[in-house]
Formats: structure tokens, sequence, C-alpha cells
């Protein structure tokens, strides 16, 4: 199946030429002849044949009803339960704990008759922005196995680009579906706060976290999102509003559409490559009949301070239930206190500890005004800015990332590490829909496009994405994978 | 600003984090240098803006008061790493 679409291989199971279980059974080979890259972290196993049954007879018994999902086999982040299957979060501390429930995503595309084959490595609890934080060691990138594939979602970002899955799951609090997606050259959604329920989602940092696809199309990215998408009353955050059919807006181009282009996003910093192919994006755009208009969004600066106070904040709260005493890691010690330390010092890797400790740091009696208050108050200038911007524009379109994928290991200051995500936070911190789609190449790695629109308006981000996709062919270039990691093509 | 160890062993003792020395070290410059950077949100005039926690707008998410489906105790308690009857066991809190 080696770099087939969705709608390619949908077309394939109506026209009786493969089966889910055979699609499933290719995808697994594929995956498995990637493990010098190290993307997954286990298979499916027995929920993988289940539902491939299950996807069969959906197909057997209404062809027409089963939808564009049906059959098809796709991976997902290790944060996401599915009851039965060890979910990990990447941290030794949750290393064999088996949900005792399945999330609303998943099991939204489990009743769309999709097939989950592998779970997919990423940094330890989703915090980081290279893979490099996952208890279970890094990921290589498929286009430079030296190189890392960004993160969180660095092993769904993975196995998409080498072709083994047509799509993933992964999930952004900081631009950790974006940022992969980029250095990898696939298409990777994050839609508005709150439309994609996160039940189920084991919790980094709670008003930011969202779950959203990988695709190498727009199209299938808009499938995926379709399934999911939808009020959840098991998640009290997600979104009441009824959901826009993408449908309505996919293939209608960016004709007369205007797209601000923030000002701040261009500035020092990115990568000579880069900048020269958004400056190509952003010409062909114009081509396609959209008006660019130049935007400002001056609390940008501010925008990864207030970032990097928030989102610790929660994972500290959130973190707090890893006790050691309802499920994952346990080190027995005397006194409770004892345990909860030895359990928790021994089961938190680096990066974790680092942010539980600023983000208690800045709860903490005395620091709470100064840090926690503000950096609220910022997010609130940040969200009314982007606001702003969306009067007077439909759409923004930006890099992804000022960096193109870097060498293994050379991040090892986490401010440094920290810097990278400065392009796709604001968008978290506002609650925006965002996604990043293939714009280029710099010096044989791939450069990612940013389109983000206004809250809700996920459709409207997937249709300016399209238009750039249908009229460029960035989207088809594939990895130049070594032997060693490159699958057999169905 | 400079953070003192005894800062760090505080903040590490409110999050129930048992570390070395030599991470107390590591983590005391690491968090000195984070937070020289976010001391810049310090710059910003926020004294006519209001705190945002719920980005979607959302006030209340109400629901019907009718008993649902819960987890049932063996579910629950499938992954605990210590149980004792239907209970989660955890050591005493005083002796």
């Amino acid at each position: 199946m080696s770099g087939e679409t969705v709608g390619e291989l949908g077309a394939r199971l109506r026209r009786g030429e493969t089966t889910p279980g055979e699609l499933a059974a290719q995808a697994r080979s594929a995956l498995a002849a990637l493990d010098a890259l190290h993307p997954v972290l286990r298979y499916t196993e027995a929920l993988t044949e289940r539902q491939a049954g299950r996807a069969a007879q959906m197909l057997a018994d209404s062809p027409e009803q089963a939808g564009p999902l049906c059959g098809i086999p796709f991976a997902y982040k290790d944060v996401l339960c599915v009851e039965g299957v060890e979910t990990s979060a990447g941290s030794k501390i949750l290393q064999g704990f088996i949900p005792p429930y399945t999330g609303t995503a998943l099991a939204r595309l489990l009743d769309a008759g999709a097939v989950p084959v592998a779970v997919t490595n990423c940094d330890e609890f989703a915090m980081g922005s290279s893979n490099e934080n996952s208890a279970f060691g890094p990921v290589g990138n498929p286009w430079d196995p030296s190189r890392v594939p960004g993160g969180s979602s660095g092993g769904s970002a993975a196995v998409v680009a080498a072709g083994a899955v047509p799509f993933s799951l992964g999930t952004d609090t900081g631009g950790s579906i974006r940022q992969p997606a980029s250095f990898c050259g696939v298409a990777g959604f994050k839609p508005t706060y709150g439309r994609v329920s996160r039940y189920g989602l084991i919790a980094f940092a709670s008003s930011l976290d969202q779950i959203g696809p990988f695709a190498r199309r727009v199209a299938d990215a808009a499938h995926v999102f379709t399934a999911m998408a939808g009020h959840d009353p098991r998640d009290s955050t997600s979104s009441p509003a009824p959901v826009e059919p993408v449908s309505e807006q996919l293939g209608r181009g960016v004709q007369g559409m205007r797209l601000g282009v923030p000002r701040e996003y261009m500035a020092e910093g990115l990568e000579p490559g880069v900048r020269t192919a958004i400056a190509a994006a952003l010409a062909q755009l114009e081509k396609l009949g959209a008006t660019l208009v130049e935007v400002s969004l001056p609390s940008t600066e501010a925008a990864l301070s207030t970032y990097y106070i928030i989102a610790p904040a929660e994972c500290s709260a959130n973190l707090a239930r890893m006790d050691g005493v309802r499920f994952g890691l346990h080190v027995d010690r005397k006194s409770l206190t004892d345990t909860y330390l030895e359990t928790r010092g021994q089961g938190f890797g680096p990066e974790v500890k680092r942010r539980i400790m600023l983000g208690t740091y800045a709860l903490s009696s005395g620091y709470y005004d100064a840090y926690y208050r503000q950096a609220q108050k910022v997010r609130t200038l940040i969200a009314e800015e982007f606001d702003r911007a969306f009067e007077t524009v439909d759409a923004l379109v930006c890099p992804t990332s000022p960096i193109v994928a870097f060498p293994k290991g050379d991040k090892s200051d986490p401010l440094s590490m920290y810097l990278c995500d400065v392009l796709t936070l604001p968008v978290n911190l506002a609650g925006l829909p965002g996604i990043s789609i293939p714009c280029g190449l710099s010096e044989g790695l791939p450069v990612g496009l940013q389109v983000i629109g206004p809250r809700l308006q996920d459709a409207r981000v997937l249709r300016v994405a399209q238009a750039y996709e249908q009229a460029t062919a960035w989207h088809t270039e594939t990895p130049p994978l070594p032997p060693a990691v490159t699958g057999t093509p169905s | 600003m400079t953070l003192a160890r005894d800062q760090v062993t505080h903040v590490a003792m409110l999050a129930r984090l048992g570390l070395s020395d030599e991470e107390v070290e590591r983590y005391r410059q690491q968090l000195d240098a984070i937070l020289a950077h976010v001391d810049r949100l310090q710059q910003v005039d926020t004294s006519q803006v209001a705190e945002t926690a719920q980005i979607g707008g959302l006030v209340n998410a109400w629901r019907e008061d009718v008993r649902g489906e819960c987890l049932p105790v063996e579910k629950a308690l499938a992954n605990a790493p210590k149980r004792r009857r239907d209970h989660f066991e955890v050591g005493a809190i005083q002796e």
C-alpha cells in the first residue's frame, strides 16, 4: 500500500480487489520494515483483527453506507486510550497500563470502520518537539534517520511520511501535530480547541490539548476530522456548536479570499530555506486568486513565555494522578510520602520532571499572580489579536516552523528546544484550527506551510490547504528511504 | 533572579518528585534560565485585561442529574499495583 491514499484504498476495497484484513496485514509489514526508525511502540494485534472483521462486515452489508474510512488501516499516538490495548504515554510510569475504556475520538473512528494497526512512539506525555523525550527511545525522520521527526507526535508523522499507513492520529498542545507534519512532509491538522473530544486522551495541558490527524492528502485529513468531530457530553470542554460539513468548503479554492501574513512570523530566525519555500507558497496562493495582506500579531513574542507557564502549570496538576496507587509504576516505600517521591522520581523522565517543577513553581504561593495569572491575561491578549486579524482576513498563512528537521541531540538545552514551537503554540493559546502542509524542500528536507483559521472554521482551513495542495506537487514528494527501512510496495 | 537550592527542593517536595542532589542542581540551573526568559511576561501591560481559562468561551456544561453507567469495580481495579478486596491499597498516612 506504499503511499496510497485513503481514497485510493477505499476504491480498491469497494472494487473487491482487497480486504480490510489484507490492508491491515500490509500496513503491519510496512510498519515493521520501519523498525530502524522506531516509530512504533506496539501493534494492536487482536483489536486489529477484530476491527478488520467488523469493517469487512460493514462493507459487505452496505458498501454505500460504509464511510470513506471503512477498512482503512491507521496508527495512533501512545496517549490515546483504547480498551484492552496498552497505552503508556511514552513513559515508564505508565508502562503496562491497559485502559479500561475507549476514548471518544478512537471510538468514533472504530465505528466508522477504520482499522487500528499500531500505537506510535511520542515524547513522554506529549512533552517535546523532537520525540527525543520518549522513555522508549527516539524516532528517526524518514527523510534522514539521523534527524528528528519533530514532536511530540513524531512516530505518527513518520509512519505516514514513510507510506506505511495512509493516516494516523496525533495530539497537539503547542504544535505537536503541525511541527512533526512539517518536519516529515505530510499534512497535519490541529482542529479548533474543543472540536474533537479529549475523553480518553491522557491529559497534558487540558486547556490546550487537541486530537487531530496526519495524512498525505488534505482530503484524507478532512475525512478523519469529520469522523471524530462533534460534541461529546463526556468532555465538558467539547464545543456544543454544530460541525460545519467540510465537504461544503473543500474544492472551492481561494479565489477572492483574503489571506493574512503575520509580520512577526516572518521575522528573523527563519532559516533561509524555509523563507524561500514560504515566499514561493505565498506567491502561489496569490496566483490562485487570494489577496495577501500583511497583519500584525504584536504579542507573538510573549506567546512562548505564556505557553511555558500555562502548559507546565496544567501538566503539574494533571500528572498529580500518577501516584502509583491506582495504575502505573509503584515503588513501595514505608511511608506514603516516600512512595510518592520514589514512584514519581523513578517513573518520570527529565523533561516531564522539568515541566512539573516549572508548573508547580508558577502555581506556588507567592508566584501565582506574577506567573500563572499574568500568563492567563496575556493569553487573552494573544487571542484578541488573532480575533482582530480575522476581522480583515479569512485565514492566516505562515511557516509552521522556523527551521527544518534538526539532527538528533542538536537541542539539548531545554530553552532552545522550546523555541522550536514559537510559530505553532500561539494557535493553541487562542484555541484556533491550524494545519501544516508540505510546501517545499530545503536541502532535501521538508518545509511546512501553516494555515490558521478563526475558531470553529476548521473547514475553511482545510479548504485553503487543499487549494494549495492541488496547485502544487510537494505532497507527492516521498522520503528517499534507505533499503533497510523501505516497506514492500503492494 | 537566581533560584536558590532550597527553593528547588521545596518545589520538588510540593510536586512529590524525589530528586537526586545532581538533579536538584541541574534543575536549579535550567529553571533559572527558563524563568529568566519567561520573566518578560512581566513587561506586558495587563492592567485592563481579564484572564482566559476557557478559550472556547464555554461557561458551564450542565447535564441532567440522572444516574449513568459507571466503570465496574473489576475494571477500575484492573491496573492497581496493590489492591485489597474491592479497594486500592495505600500505605499508612500516619504511623
